[in-house]
């Protein structure tokens, strides 16, 4: 025993080496690899009856995803739900993750962050299929609650896709902003009244700009997280579809174009990012 | 995704190890012939694939197994492995690793064309003779006059439509023209063989087109069945391929009128009749599925006797009753615990399933014959509904 920490203590790079190895194993090899696997797949060709990839090369996958106009439009639809999901989630948590952090008192919040994290204990597919009840065009409790006042439910669709991605990942938003709010220092905030804004003006000049990178952390999980989901679309959207229903219709068919699609997102998180980290706003995380 | 390719290369490594202990056995067998016989008592293992409720072993339920008989009887040992559709049985039996598959027509020809399936000798399966005539030598179990299998059972797609919401419709036009009552709650089957359903109800409609077989379209009947499905797309409320989803969607009155199958209106109509099923005018698609076996199996007496096991007429009843199809032997009526149950799915009616449409996959060579025109291959058929979907 005492031989191999000798042996650490006395070189630097093996220590670093052997406490590295292991993630550094999971980054490269798991993840970048099966990146690197997913593109390797879609320069592939098919076998168009049988199914079976045949190892030559090819860019007709992406000629097709790039010159069918209906992938271009799924493309789209993706980025507009994740976007408003990404704002939605926002607009609501901003405001709460400011009561829990400044205003609620302290024994109040634990008990309101553990209200938070309970509906992350309940599967996915249940709190999914509970809003599809809700939803049902006629005999859905949200039908029930709009009738009255002239309204009917909207059905499935974007909406109903929308509403139910939005309360999936809202704790991904909040507990970030939530963490960000707390490191806030009161003496700001009080200064700012000091001088005189109102606080309005203290939220837009003060809070806002300092848990700006909170927001944002909160914002890369659910923006990713909306860009790829397809089994809420399936279950509340209808006859709508996004990019990852694309996909699961294809991977057992045609693995090579499935692929191809697959790649649209990992493009857009990359560009996503990137624009992120030149905005500085990953620096402060 | 990731996953299941792990799985698939263990399965691919497992299945060349053991390609590689018996090589000798099964190199008579890739050669393309049937197995000559005698099915010997020899003791072994089969990795079955089926659909769900086709060899159940009493996991689902304690009450419901022909699994465990067959391996009590015969010393061979059953596994089996459930999937959801045509395309995940053609992918799992392209990886390997499994000795029998229960296939619907529109996997069959995929597997047989890709060699992953062996000609089945007929006179070594005593229980073949009582098949229904109508299910044998069909181009979805036989190719180039050899037999891949033994039918299963089969049933129709059937418009089914909810009862005091919509009157008993008797065509497919209550699911296709923009007039139709139950637009904004119709639903269709989400997959490419769903365009055959077009096809059909074009047939009838449009018969200047010339469609005599639904899986048989050149580019100008293709087109004209992506129109009418195109036309379809602002009527639909949602599409369906999970059949509880289906269920609920009915009994909520989301979905009003739609492609379905029969055991979907038997569970609808469980408690209190809630649809009904109808095979309108135009006639179906449908499907009529065959135990077949792989090219490479390793435990060749196994698979026949469990092939003659399948379509024994009790077994055959059992497993017909339970999924709530038509039974393929003709002596399984007899023995069905509800006594009904071959009227009720139409078995022995052969005037019933002459305008059923059984699925299959669509080939570049026209399955009706052509060949002055080339057809869409399968892989136009799924490019097309991918995008169709998306639009």
């Amino acid at each position: 025993m005492s031989s191999v920490k000798e042996i650490l203590n006395r070189k630097p790079t093996l220590r670093a080496a052997s406490l590295l190895s292991l993630p550094l194993l999971w980054l490269g090899v798991i993840y970048i690899g099966s990146l690197f696997a997913l593109f390797i797949t879609s320069i592939w060709k098919i076998d168009t009856f049988t199914s079976k990839i045949i190892r030559e090369f090819t860019l007709e996958n992406f000629i097709d995803v790039f010159t069918d106009r209906a992938y271009f439009n799924v493309t789209i639809r993706t980025l507009f739900v994740a976007i408003c999901v990404t704002i939605i989630c926002a607009v609501i948590a901003i405001p709460m993750a400011f009561f829990i952090a400044r205003i609620a008192r302290e024994k109040s919040r634990a008990v309101l962050i553990a209200l938070l994290i309970t509906p992350l204990w309940a599967s996915y597919l249940v709190k999914i299929y509970a809003w599809r009840t809700m939803f049902y065009p006629e005999s859905g409790f949200i039908n029930w609650l709009i009738s009255p006042i002239g309204g009917s439910s909207p059905g499935f669709g974007i909406f109903a896709v929308i509403i139910g991605l939005t309360y999936l990942w809202l704790p991904y938003m909040i507990l970030p902003i939530y963490a960000g709010m707390e490191k806030l220092p009161s003496s700001l905030l009080d200064a700012s009244s000091d001088l005189g804004a109102k606080s309005g003006r203290t939220f837009f000049s003060v809070i806002l700009p300092i848990t700006w990178p909170a927001i944002i952390a909160g914002s890369i999980f659910t923006f990713s997280l909306s860009m790829g989901d397809y089994i809420t679309v399936q279950i509340l959207g209808g006859t709508f579809q996004m990019l990852g229903n694309v996909v699961y219709q294809n991977f057992s068919l045609n693995l090579p174009f499935a692929a191809a699609v697959a790649l649209i997102p990992v493009i857009i998180m990359m560009i996503y990012l990137s624009s992120i980290r030149k905005s500085g706003a990953l620096d402060n995380l | 995704m990731r996953n299941n390719k792990v799985r698939s290369y263990a399965v691919i490594l497992a299945a060349s190890t053991l390609l590689l202990a018996g090589c000798s056995s099964s190199s008579d067998d890739a050669a393309g012939g049937a197995y000559a016989g005698p099915v010997q008592d020899t003791p072994g293992t089969i990795n079955v694939l089926a659909w769900p409720g086709y060899a159940e072993d009493g996991t689902t339920d304690p009450n419901v197994d022909w699994v465990t008989p067959f391996e009590k009887e015969t010393g061979c040992t059953v596994n089996v492995k459930t999937y959801g559709t045509s395309d995940e049985a053609v992918q799992l039996m392209q990886a390997g690793g499994y000795d029998v598959v229960s296939a619907s027509g529109d996997a069959s020809l995929r597997l047989i064309y890709g060699g992953d399936l062996q000609p089945v000798n007929l006179d070594l399966i005593p229980n073949y003779a009582d098949v229904f005539d109508n299910l044998k030598d069909r181009p979805w179990n036989t190719v180039d006059g050899k037999n891949y299998g033994v039918p299963h059972g089969r049933g129709a797609n059937v418009l089914q439509y909810t009862l005091g919401k919509v009157k008993e419709p008797s065509s497919w036009s209550i699911v296709w023209e923009p007039n139709s009552p139950a637009k904004g709650k119709i639903t269709a089957y989400d997959s490419a063989i769903y365009i055959a359903d077009a096809a059909v109800y074009l047939m009838s409609t449009k018969p200047e087109l010339g469609i005599k077989d639904p899986y048989a379209l050149d580019q100008t009947q293709f087109d004209a069945a992506m129109a009418l499905l195109k036309q379809q797309k602002p009527l639909i409320a949602e599409y369906w391929s999970d059949y509880t989803k289906y269920v609920g969607a009915v009994q909520s009155g989301s979905i009003t009128a739609g492609t379905s199958w029969q055991v979907i209106a038997n569970v609808l109509n469980g408690t209190k009749a809630t649809v009904g099923a109808t095979k309108p005018k135009e006639g179906a698609t449908g499907w009529s599925d065959t135990w077949m076996i792989s090219s490479k199996t390793e435990a060749i007496d196994c698979a026949y006797k469990w092939l003659n096991h399948i379509i024994t007429p009790s077994v055959n009843a059992q497993a017909a009753e339970y999924f709530g199809e038509a039974p393929s032997n003709s002596k399984a009526c007899a023995l069905t615990a509800n006594k009904d149950h071959c009227k009720l799915y139409h078995a022995e009616e052969t005037d019933y399933w002459s305008d059923v449409y059984y699925w299959k996959t669509p080939t570049e060579a026209c399955l009706d014959g052509r060949t002055d025109v080339k057809c869409l291959p399968y892989a136009e058929w799924v490019k097309a509904w991918s995008s169709f979907r998306n639009s």
